[in-house]
């Protein structure tokens, strides 16, 4: 995969997008492409924008400037509302709603939601997902708070794919898990994605999940895309920010005191 | 030149103080707006409704209950002493049910139940705030303020009236236990001297306070839970907010009120 203009226009595209809370600028001009099918993962120390770039596609956060191109529109409440009806994602803490039972919080779209199914046959979709990333039937039944991280995780992530999304974005997936876990959760996240054939965007600074999850990788800093290309191309790039971030080197252009 | 510094320094700091005040002021109002308008607009969660409706009317009923029937039977004590000054005792029965009929019943529930509900709400919703669950629901193409926000509103605007009724009853009843037992009044005179100067309009009048009460109550919530701050100070504050200012603006709505339903 190169960066010659994809045939058909980007499922997601972000152009000059710009954000600041009060004095601090978040983010300072903020260009990437997302293909149609692409592991898009965005990476980037804390703080400097990869969240807000999140929530500005979702519409969770409004920019001050730029646009945001769903399917070559621009994006609106209502294609918003398109985007998000076939949109799942997981959330760095789980997000999970603790009044609501396992499978009533994986079932959550298909209860509420316009296509609204009959509670049976959502409990058995549910249990069906469950199983999928490897969590069994009796944890159906079970309130979040009662799971380890690593088993919310997992619920998050059956809750994200459970109505077969188009599109779904992983914030941090690995974070809070020990490296087994996080191994099991980036793998099943590359096989969900390529199973259900998936725009997937995923925000890390795991360099683990980088190179289980990707297709295409974005190093975001100080607000800005600082260096975009496949995979395969990022041991390769010389570009020193990039190099400094993947080796985890406390000492290059990156301050280490943010 | 210091003190021209220190002036503008000062008026800067009013003109702080009162942008904020403005701004929190719109901030509140198109959030009462827009929370309002999405009980009127599908789609509706009605199983969420019910869960409220329970939780906020149903669960208060003790707290609502025992205020009630402590302060009718105060009021009964404090109006016949007041009353025995100018031979007046006979009019306990009736100022006592005018009393908790008009004001003490849905003023004090209406405290109680901020104390109870508004708490509660904010703490919940700030708690979904910081943990991002909140945001998860728009992810999941439901509108948190159609899902959170409106049923809470409208579970707390109908169900205050029926708390508040329920408290004016007992709060009579409360009058009546002490009226009997300790001052001597006969059990039939007493309820047939409330009966005879309760006037529906004052039960009516005390029922839309109540439902006007609920709405502040819930709303206060809502807006101090959905707009927390982060981690548990955030949700913290948010908690202290909405009791405090749920139950100024009850005491503020209820003059207003007053004024508008007795004047005329």
């Amino acid at each position: 995969m190169t960066d010659a203009n994809p045939p058909a226009p980007s499922r997601i595209a972000l152009k000059g997008v710009r954000k600041s809370f009060g004095p601090k600028h978040v983010l300072r001009g903020v260009d990437l492409d997302v293909a149609k099918g692409e592991s898009m993962v965005i990476i980037g120390g804390s703080g400097t924008g990869k969240s807000v770039t999140l929530k500005c596609v979702l519409g969770i956060i409004e920019p001050d400037a730029g646009e945001i191109l769903i399917n070559g529109a621009r994006a609106t409440a209502r294609n918003r509302e398109a985007l998000l009806s076939r949109f799942g994602m997981l959330f760095q803490g789980g997000a999970l709603f603790d009044s609501m039972l396992v499978w009533e919080n994986v079932a959550f779209r298909m209860r509420h939601g316009a296509h609204r199914r009959p509670r049976a046959e959502a409990r058995e979709i549910a249990i069906e997902k469950l199983r999928r990333v490897g969590l069994t039937p009796e944890t159906a039944d079970l309130f979040p708070a009662e799971l380890s991280g690593g088993m919310q995780k997992r619920v998050g992530l059956a809750r994200a794919i459970a109505t077969d999304p188009e599109i779904i974005f992983f914030d941090e997936p690995t974070t809070g898990l020990d490296p087994i876990m996080a191994g099991v959760i980036n793998e099943l996240i590359r096989e969900l994605v390529t199973e259900i054939g998936a725009t997937a965007m995923t925000i890390t600074h795991d360099m683990t999940s980088v190179r289980a999850i990707a297709d295409r990788v974005a190093m975001i800093h100080e607000g800005e895309i600082r260096w975009q290309g496949a995979v395969g191309e990022l041991d390769a790039t010389e570009d020193p920010y990039v190099s400094q971030f993947i080796h985890g080197r406390a000492e290059g252009p990156i301050a280490a005191i943010r | 030149m210091i003190v021209l510094t220190s002036v503008a320094a000062f008026l800067a700091a009013i003109g702080a103080t009162a942008l904020g005040l403005c701004r929190a002021t719109g901030a509140l109002t198109l959030f009462a707006l827009s929370g309002a308008s999405h009980i009127f607009r599908p789609p509706w969660y009605p199983a969420e409704f019910a869960r409220q409706f329970l939780r906020i009317g149903y669960f208060s009923l003790p707290v609502v209950g025992m205020t009630a029937l402590f302060t009718g039977g105060a009021l009964a004590l404090q109006i016949y002493s007041g009353g025995a000054r100018f031979n007046a005792e006979s009019v306990v029965p009736s100022i006592v049910a005018i009393g908790m009929v008009r004001e003490l019943g849905p003023v004090l529930g209406g405290l109680m139940v901020a104390g109870r509900v508004s708490a509660s709400v904010a703490a919940e919703l700030g708690t979904m705030r910081v943990t991002e669950q909140i945001d998860a629901l728009t992810t999941l193409s439901t509108n948190p303020m159609k899902y959170l926000v409106a049923p809470r509103l409208l579970a707390a605007t109908i169900a205050m009236p029926i708390l508040a009724f329920v408290g004016d009853v007992i709060g009579i009843m409360g009058g009546f236990l002490v009226g009997v037992t300790r001052l001597n009044f006969a059990p039939s005179a007493y309820i047939r001297n409330t009966e005879q100067y309760l006037t529906g309009d004052d039960i009516v009048s005390g029922l839309i306070k109540a439902a006007a009460f609920g709405f502040i109550i819930a709303l206060m919530g809502c807006y101090q839970g959905y707009n927390s701050g982060r981690g548990a100070q955030g949700v913290g504050a948010a908690t202290t907010n909405a009791v405090v200012s749920a139950s100024i603006l009850i005491l503020a709505a209820n003059y207003i009120l007053t004024e508008a339903l007795f004047s005329s």
